[in-house]
């Protein structure tokens, strides 16, 4: 049995416990926010924050959250108010949409622990998300208005923290 | 033409469900489009089954249908742009309905950047002529003269100033015969309110809020999930399968064998063996499990290096000719300073975000299918032909795609899904992994080119020959196909804008061994890269300016006609007259670009500046690339910027976008590795080693400028997407005097 939090709300699961979040998520909860892309953390569509950081949910067992909080993009905000995503509408980043709930929570990640990020480090910390649309411009964009928007504390973190699997998706 | 109206009208109302709405449709009628108006004197039940193209509801809220697949081109946005603005809506008021597939939409393959160009006046009409339908009612009822009235953001107001709103004119307007198109009278673009204007997205918040809807997240019906193990090769058979581990697995329910496909592959299944299992992760953990041998077949012995040289080789000698002026082949022959280049573009996967999915449930001899499809006819029909079920059978609703780029188009997904429903009458959702998405594609074209030229004593090109071959996709249809379809060749090859006195165009044999498909922008990706390469490259051997250079071989303002050197070509399906290929508008987005860029500024060591222009899908774009390239041989793209002439445009700020992204995606052909085979089976399995462009390759500044233009629409989703990699490579060999003519890049630089 492994006891979490998803969105606030206690969760507890009993099933196979390499079960990567993401299909928990998915599958159990039926929170289709997160998205999958690849199942070896080389995308980011599936990105969730575990006590706040962003991370691939698609190789992150459940083994490993437990105790842990869980948020999603369902999670962020009440209506889409949260920074990242008004300046997601404000610069009318998405093509098709479908990796930006991944891209925006690895962005809301990145400015919780950098309020602040240079140019660079908008894509050194971004360049793990991939956008087949291409809209990495105005991703980039979006950021610097949202960290304009923003007062948050630093925590000091970087913003991704990634779990190491034993298996590399299907490859292993 | 009101006959013909009244003949169709039956038909209309005997098929419409949305009875007490005004509704609106078209008919066609060869290639004509004409409005139909429907009127209904029942009261309404459920209008939401509106299932023609606008309805206007008893309680004023106006439904539009889309009947094209949404895959980040904001479809759904610009055709109720279109619709709300000729018929005065408030936009606060329109719902946008998502198509099923039907044919009474005509064309919905969501594909060749058509999908405004082949609608935008039949839905004008649709909504203009709801609005004369409020405007007429609103006279009727107050008896006064239609003229006095006029029908402004849901309401119409007459000269004296009483008013009425288009929720309190439905019923009146459902007793008024509707108009033909002829006497509809259409905005002027100076009154338009949506067209024309960069306004936000309808589906931006669900997008941000994860509420939004793809293939995936299909909850309803509740299904089962199978992965798929498929024949590594394609034309591939089961010898034989141990599915005992496989079904040990907790969750695994079913493994359910896929039967090979018949005939020619059109969109069929692979075939292969699924693991049917109540979540995602036993499904996948079950197909890890099962073991299986297979026949390869004919297709077992393909190898993409010895394909390259075969196909370098075919390019190296004479072929058969498809446009001719002059005589170009005397004038090479006698020459003793020719320029020659031959140029090599790999195999590429589309690779969308969302792999391919789809869910489907069969009953009753029927199959309802939910997918991410780009063509949901072609999913009526394969599935049908699947199943052996009549394609009225066989109910498609299409969910957001999650980026198509061609894959889309290809529902063998569907099929997938649809047969295992019928096999073991549960829902089930087929999820695709990347790993399928990259071994068992439809794949760009694999495509080697030959050019040579002599210039004449002004540099100006005097004759130019130029040889392609690729994979075509016309294998697809007909087996052992190993000559493309003209439709392929006039992707940027049969319309080669290069003015010179002696031209020769020839094409090679060759027979794909894979699954060749579209992928945005299809072969206007490698004709655009060769052409566009070799005109820069004979501006360096003139000596001149790159983009002054591209001016003058393109030649002055004029429109050319390649069917009177004995080309065939069908101009993307456009007449000709409406849409002809005009130089004069691609020498303008060349200069518009270049006046952008800052053309011919100095730059420090190791920085250049790259254009390239091409005409595609009757849109013309330049693109002008800056890049720096290190000492170490290091490549960073600094900026792009491109000039965009689609001709009327419905939303500038999606235009924008899709350049800015359209550019990016064509950075691919440029970075990636490409997708390779050995012994029939593609080496690449996922984004670590199929290498798809992310923001630290991408330029962070894409600048476009759309020019303003009453020209009929023209494509919009892929024409930026053919001039990235030449305008790069050409910038390359500006930095540092490296010229790339194999793509991808990889390490020539460093060398």
């Amino acid at each position: 049995m492994v006891t979490f939090t998803v969105n606030g709300e206690t969760r507890e699961f009993a099933g196979d416990p390499t079960t990567p979040v993401l299909w928990y998520l998915r599958d159990e909860l039926n929170l289709t926010g997160p998205k999958f892309g690849c199942g070896m953390a080389q995308c980011g569509a599936c990105t969730v924050h575990i006590d706040g950081m962003a991370q691939r949910s698609c190789v992150l067992p459940l083994s490993a959250v437990a105790g842990k909080a869980i948020t999603t993009i369902e999670g962020l905000s009440a209506d889409g108010d949260h920074p990242v995503q008004q300046a997601w509408v404000e610069h009318k980043v998405p093509q098709c949409g479908f990796c930006q709930c991944g891209q925006m929570m690895q962005a809301a990640s990145l400015l919780s622990s950098n309020p602040n990020p240079s140019d660079e480090e908008i894509v050194q910390n971004m360049s793990g998300n991939i956008c087949r649309c291409g809209t990495y411009p105005r991703i980039h964009k979006a950021i610097k208005s949202a960290a304009k928007s923003m007062t948050v504390s630093t925590s000091g973190k970087s913003g991704v923290n990634y779990f190491t699997p034993d298996t590399l998706g299907e490859e292993a | 033409m009101s006959q013909y109206f009244d003949m169709n009208r039956r038909r209309f109302l005997k098929t419409s469900a949305a009875a007490g709405a005004l509704v609106m449709g078209t008919y066609f009628m060869g290639a004509a489009s004409r409005v139909l108006a429907g009127v209904l004197a029942q009261p309404a039940n459920d209008t939401r089954q509106a299932n023609l193209f606008v309805a206007l509801r008893p309680d004023g809220v106006v439904e539009v249908t889309c009947h094209r697949s949404e895959m980040g081109q904001q479809i759904r946005t610009a055709i109720a742009q279109i619709v709300a603005d000729e018929m005065e809506a408030d936009w606060n008021m329109v719902k946008v309905i998502q198509g099923k597939g039907d044919p009474k939409y005509g064309d919905q393959n969501t594909d060749g950047s058509r999908s405004i160009r082949y609608n935008m006046q039949r839905l004008r009409e649709m909504g203009a002529s709801v609005r004369y339908m409020m405007q007429h009612a609103a006279a009727a009822r107050w008896g006064v003269a239609p003229d006095t009235c006029s029908a402004v953001q849901h309401k119409v107001t007459h000269t004296s100033g009483k008013t009425l709103s288009y929720k309190e004119l439905v019923a009146d307007a459902l007793t008024f015969t509707p108009p033909v198109s002829e006497e509809i009278p259409l905005k002027d673009k100076s009154e338009w309110r949506y067209i024309n204007t960069g306004m936000a997205h309808i589906d931006l918040h669900d997008i941000v809020t994860g509420k939004a809807t793809f293939a995936a997240d299909v909850r309803t019906p509740s299904a089962l999930v199978a992965v798929i193990l498929r024949p590594p090769v394609v034309g591939g058979t089961i010898k034989n399968v141990d599915s005992a581990a496989a079904k040990a697995i907790k969750g695994v329910i079913d493994v359910v064998e896929i039967p090979a496909p018949k005939g020619a592959l059109q969109f069929q299944p692979k075939g292969g063996v699924a693991v049917i299992a109540n979540n995602t992760w036993a499904a996948w953990q079950g197909r890890k499990a099962l073991k299986v041998e297979w026949n390869d077949g004919a297709n077992g012995s393909y190898n993409s290096d010895a394909f390259k040289q075969q196909l370098l080789d075919t390019v190296n000698s004479p072929q058969s000719h498809v446009r001719e002026k002059g005589n170009a082949l005397a004038r090479l022959n006698n020459a003793d300073d020719k320029l020659m280049a031959d140029y090599y573009v790999p195999h590429l996967a589309q690779a969308p975000m969302e792999p391919p999915c789809a869910t489907a449930l069969f009953s009753n001899g029927a199959v309802e299918v939910w997918a991410a499809t780009q063509n949901p006819q072609a999913d009526m029909g394969t599935v049908a032909a699947m199943l052996g079920i009549e394609q009225d059978k066989v109910t498609v609703n299409v969910t957001l795609l999650g980026g198509g780029f061609g894959r889309k188009s290809k529902p063998d997904f569907s099929a997938e899904a649809a047969y295992l429903s019928m096999k073991t009458g549960q829902a089930i959702r087929v999820q695709w992994t990347r790993e399928d998405d990259i071994q068992h594609g439809f794949y760009h074209a694999v495509s080697a080119q030959h050019i040579e030229a002599t210039l004449d004593e002004n540099g100006a090109i005097d004759a130019y020959l130029h040889r392609t071959a690729f994979s075509p996709i016309a294998g697809l249809f007909q087996p052992g196909a190993n000559a493309p379809m003209s439709g392929e060749l006039r992707l940027g090859f049969t319309d080669n804008p290069i003015n010179t006195p002696n031209l020769k165009l020839e094409v090679g044999n060759a027979e794909a061994k894979v699954r060749v498909g579209w992928m945005r922008s299809v072969s206007n990706i490698f004709h655009a890269f060769a052409i566009q390469s070799f005109i820069a490259e004979a501006a360096h051997k003139a000596g001149e300016d790159q983009k002054d250079y591209l001016l003058k071989t393109i030649g002055p303002d004029r429109i050319v006609d390649v069917t009177e050197q004995g080309a065939e070509y069908d101009n993307y399906g456009a007449d000709k007259a409406d849409y002809p290929l005009d130089i004069g508008r691609l020498r303008h987005v060349i200069e518009k670009v270049s006046a952008m860029a800052k053309w011919g500024r100095t730059l420090p060591k190791g920085r250049g500046l790259g254009i390239a222009a091409h005409r595609s899908f009757l849109t013309y774009v330049a693109t002008v690339v800056e890049v720096e390239v290190s000492e170490q041989g290091d490549l960073n793209i600094i900026k792009a910027w491109s000039a965009i002439d689609a001709g009327t445009v419905v939303n500038t700020d999606t235009v924008k976008n899709q350049v800015q992204g359209g550019s990016i995606f064509g950075l691919t052909a440029a970075l990636s590795d490409g997708i390779t085979f050995d012994n029939g089976r593609a080496q690449q399995s996922n984004f670590h080693n199929y290498r798809v462009p992310r923001m630290s390759d991408a330029p962070l500044e894409v600048d476009v400028e759309v020019i303003d233009s009453d020209a009929p629409p023209a494509g919009v989703g892929e024409p930026a997407t053919p001039v990235f990699a030449p305008a790069l490579c050409n910038a390359i060999f500006a930095a540092c005097g490296k010229r790339i003519r194999q793509l991808p890049i990889g390490d020539q630089l460093k060398a």
